[in-house]
């Protein structure tokens, strides 16, 4: 009857309905000696799997349930410092909402954060761009918040927690799933020998997912061929920071996202040998390259001038035109020392979330370019679907791994998920050429969304649920 | 789009149960034998699908139900185990799949059923689980003769998918009841006795879809809501609530509805 079942289009896209690499091993051994029990086992303490742990152990309906939350790092003790870190979020009001709902956000805001106003993308070989700022109807565009300090202010909030165990230092060497319509539990088993038992176990283990492997889903990956170039950057002059800046280059694009009114983090995407190149330079040599890279100007193609120009009197015409004006970027004056750093870039999609006994979320589940900073977005929003099959699941008396619940988080997370990293990805590949008809095409695209408010309203709705 | 599929299961349960019978005297031994019965009857996307999917309808009219009858406060559905100190009988529980559910939300279970096999494999289901391991009472007798051991001791007594395998409905109502305290819940599901039950569950699933093997119903045991309300009246119960159930086997989800003609709930309570 499954096949009867309603299956999303996506997952018709993207599913094998049979999975021919789909391994199931079946625990045989019926060992005498009592493995430790949890209902919920959490593989990766990063920030979502981290606030996954929180999240559950928060909800009255699972408070009788036990969480571990396995971390493969050794503990490290945060320290508030004065210097910011170079790896930041741009989290949307969703995820900012999840950290009310844990108690989490008033530990951020008394640290410290940035409201993100304004967002300003542009295009460095058209005239192109688009605006989104925030109003009354908008709430806030997003909020530059550090990994670290989501991490910490998440931690803290954990550790008041009675049903919430942490184990750092704890790798999972293997774990063996049920068989599909058993009621066996999923074993784990730690590579210091440790063997735990649970009903449930979550793989947030990140983009090279051992709990994914051990599912063993499709995975749909490719490599981008390029880094992402992280740093802190002071501006030539403080201003009102209030405006995340992105600007498409040939070779990727650019972002600025703003820390307080002096800092501006940075997030560069190119290609893996320039970058690497780029990381080499001095200082002085970076910043200088940096200023070029955001305000260079690139030969202006004829063809595209005039398409655009045309396309901006019908739009008139139509009175169909913003007010937006065209704001400045700011230059850069220096780099905060070693503030500098890259990471490779990809995308992934596993064709299935979830499995008997299992579930993924966040990175383990999808992979995205940085270049529309929803990446652990999406990942929060796992952890609100996934939380809330539980409840359900929970409410009409079934245990937490009912496969049902499992399914309908899958597949509710898969709709929003599945459009949004395919258009970040085709935005990646429109932006990465200089061939005139695509850049015509995607000036023209932009014009357009950008005079036609209920798109532009759309897309900012979709990015910040 | 509503058809019967849980007889469907049913009927692969019989079939299996007897085949396995056969079988175990011969190579299989008891714990595997029990394994796989579990296994049909467990698995939330195999034949017994459309009862694990009632489940969720069942248990909110029970906690429902007993919100409205004043026996749990309704900020309580709000805990992990709202029903916690409620003495609930499931009548015909088979392999405990609305037992299981009853007894994680607090419930003290005893699960009857008149079959040994389905009782051995409702222990086992349960051991599995450490919430529910000890939590659940199974009691393999018939309900007549369970009534005379136990009178007035349940405060809830659910009869869920089963009176419309009884003959004698009366005498199993009553016994029902027997066991209920005074102003106990009896919450009955059942198939209503109509053309449309009758065409949906007989004419489409077995002769036309041919979903269901011919005579898995017999519509003659079939009871309508009134006839069942007065039985249950004479033997001391007022009804409170009936309504309508539908099942869409497309999505594999049932709901309420206002339209009782196929398949409904009933809420009695005991004077």
């Amino acid at each position: 009857m499954a096949s009867l079942k309603t299956i999303s289009f996506f997952k018709i896209l993207f599913r094998n309905g049979r999975c021919p690499f789909l391994q199931i091993k079946r625990d045989c051994h019926s060992t005498t000696v009592q493995k430790k029990f949890y209902d919920i086992v959490i593989a990766g303490g990063g920030m979502v799997g981290t606030t996954l742990a929180c999240k559950i152990g928060m909800l009255e309906k699972l408070s009788d349930k036990t969480v571990l939350l396995l971390e493969g790092s050794p503990e490290k003790e945060w320290i508030f410092e004065n210097r910011y870190s170079n790896r930041v979020s741009a989290i949307n009001p969703s995820t900012k909402n999840l950290m009310e709902s844990i108690g989490v956000w008033k530990h951020i805001t008394e640290r410290r954060f940035k409201v993100v106003k304004k967002m300003q993308v542009w295009d460095a070989i058209s005239d192109a761009m688009i605006t989104f700022t925030s109003d009354e109807k908008f709430s806030d565009i997003a909020y530059i918040v550090e990994n670290d300090l989501i991490l910490a202010s998440v931690t803290k909030q954990l550790k008041h927690l009675n049903n919430v165990s942490i184990q750092y230092g704890a790798k999972v060497k293997n774990c063996v799933l049920p068989q599909s319509g058993s009621s066996e539990q999923v074993s784990v088993e730690l590579e210091d020998g440790t063997e735990l038992k649970c009903s449930l176990l979550v793989g947030a283990d990140g983009a090279s997912s051992l709990v994914r492997k051990t599912m063993g889903v499709q995975y749909l990956s490719w490599n981008y061929h390029q880094m992402g170039i992280v740093a802190t950057l002071r501006l030539s002059e403080p201003t009102d920071n209030v405006v995340a800046w992105q600007r498409f280059l040939p070779s990727g694009p650019i972002a600025l996202l703003p820390l307080n009114d002096e800092l501006s983090s940075l997030v560069w995407s190119t290609g893996t040998e320039e970058a690497k190149a780029i990381l080499k330079l001095s200082d002085e040599e970076f910043v200088d390259t940096l200023n070029e890279a955001l305000w260079k100007q690139y030969p202006s193609d004829n063809i595209v001038n005039s398409a655009t120009k045309h396309f901006n009197s019908v739009l008139e015409f139509l009175t169909l035109t913003s007010n937006a004006v065209r704001q400045l970027q700011p230059s850069i004056v220096s780099v905060e020392s070693k503030s500098r750093a890259a990471f490779p870039l990809g995308f992934g999609h596993s064709t299935k979330y979830v499995a008997p006994g299992v579930a993924l979320i966040g990175d383990a589940a999808h992979r995205v370019h940085p270049l529309a900073g929803q990446g652990v977005n999406l990942g929060f929003g796992d952890v609100v679907a996934l939380t809330n099959q539980l409840v359900d699941a929970v409410s009409e008396g079934n245990c937490v791994s009912n496969i049902n619940y499992l399914l309908r988080y899958e597949t509710l997370r898969q709709r929003h998920n599945v459009p949004t990293i395919l258009v970040i990805d085709g935005l990646q590949k429109l932006y990465g050429t200089t061939i005139t008809p695509l850049v015509v095409l995607r000036s023209l695209g932009l014009q357009l969304i950008h005079s036609v408010p209920p798109v532009k309203r759309a897309i900012l709705n979709h990015a910040s649920v | 789009m509503i058809v019967y599929l849980q007889r469907l299961g049913t009927y692969h349960l019989h079939k299996f149960v007897r085949y396995s019978h056969s079988q175990s005297t011969v190579i299989e031994d008891e714990i595997s034998r029990f394994n796989r019965l579990s296994m049909v009857w467990w698995d939330e996307q195999g034949d017994m699908k459309p009862l694990h999917s009632m489940n969720g309808l069942r248990v909110k009219m029970i906690s429902g139900g007993l919100v409205n009858s004043g026996r749990i406060k309704e900020k309580e559905l709000k805990q992990p185990k709202p029903l916690t100190n409620i003495k609930l009988l499931d009548v015909g529980c088979g392999g405990g799949i609305l037992s299981e559910a009853l007894a994680r939300l607090g419930a003290e279970v005893t699960g009857l059923d008149a079959s040994e096999a389905l009782i051995t494999t409702a222990k086992h289901h349960a051991s599995q689980d450490p919430h529910i391991r000890n939590e659940i009472n199974y009691v393999c007798n018939t309900i007549e003769k369970y009534s005379e051991e136990k009178p007035k001791a349940y405060d809830v007594v659910v009869a869920s998918e089963v009176v419309e395998h009884i003959s004698e409905k009366k005498l199993f109502l009553e016994s029902c009841v027997q066991t209920l305290k005074p102003g106990g819940s009896l919450f009955v599901t059942t198939l209503n006795k109509t053309y449309a039950s009758h065409l949906a569950g007989i004419v489409l699933a077995e002769i036309i879809w041919k979903i269901l093997p011919q005579n898995t119903h017999d519509w003659e045991k079939f009871i309508t809501p009134q006839e069942l309300e007065s039985i249950l009246e004479s033997s001391g119960c007022k009804t409170v609530l009936v309504s309508g159930l539908f099942y869409n086997i497309f999505t594999n989800k049932w709901r309420w509805t206002q339209n009782t003609s196929i398949s409904y709930a009933l809420h009695a309570i005991k004077r």
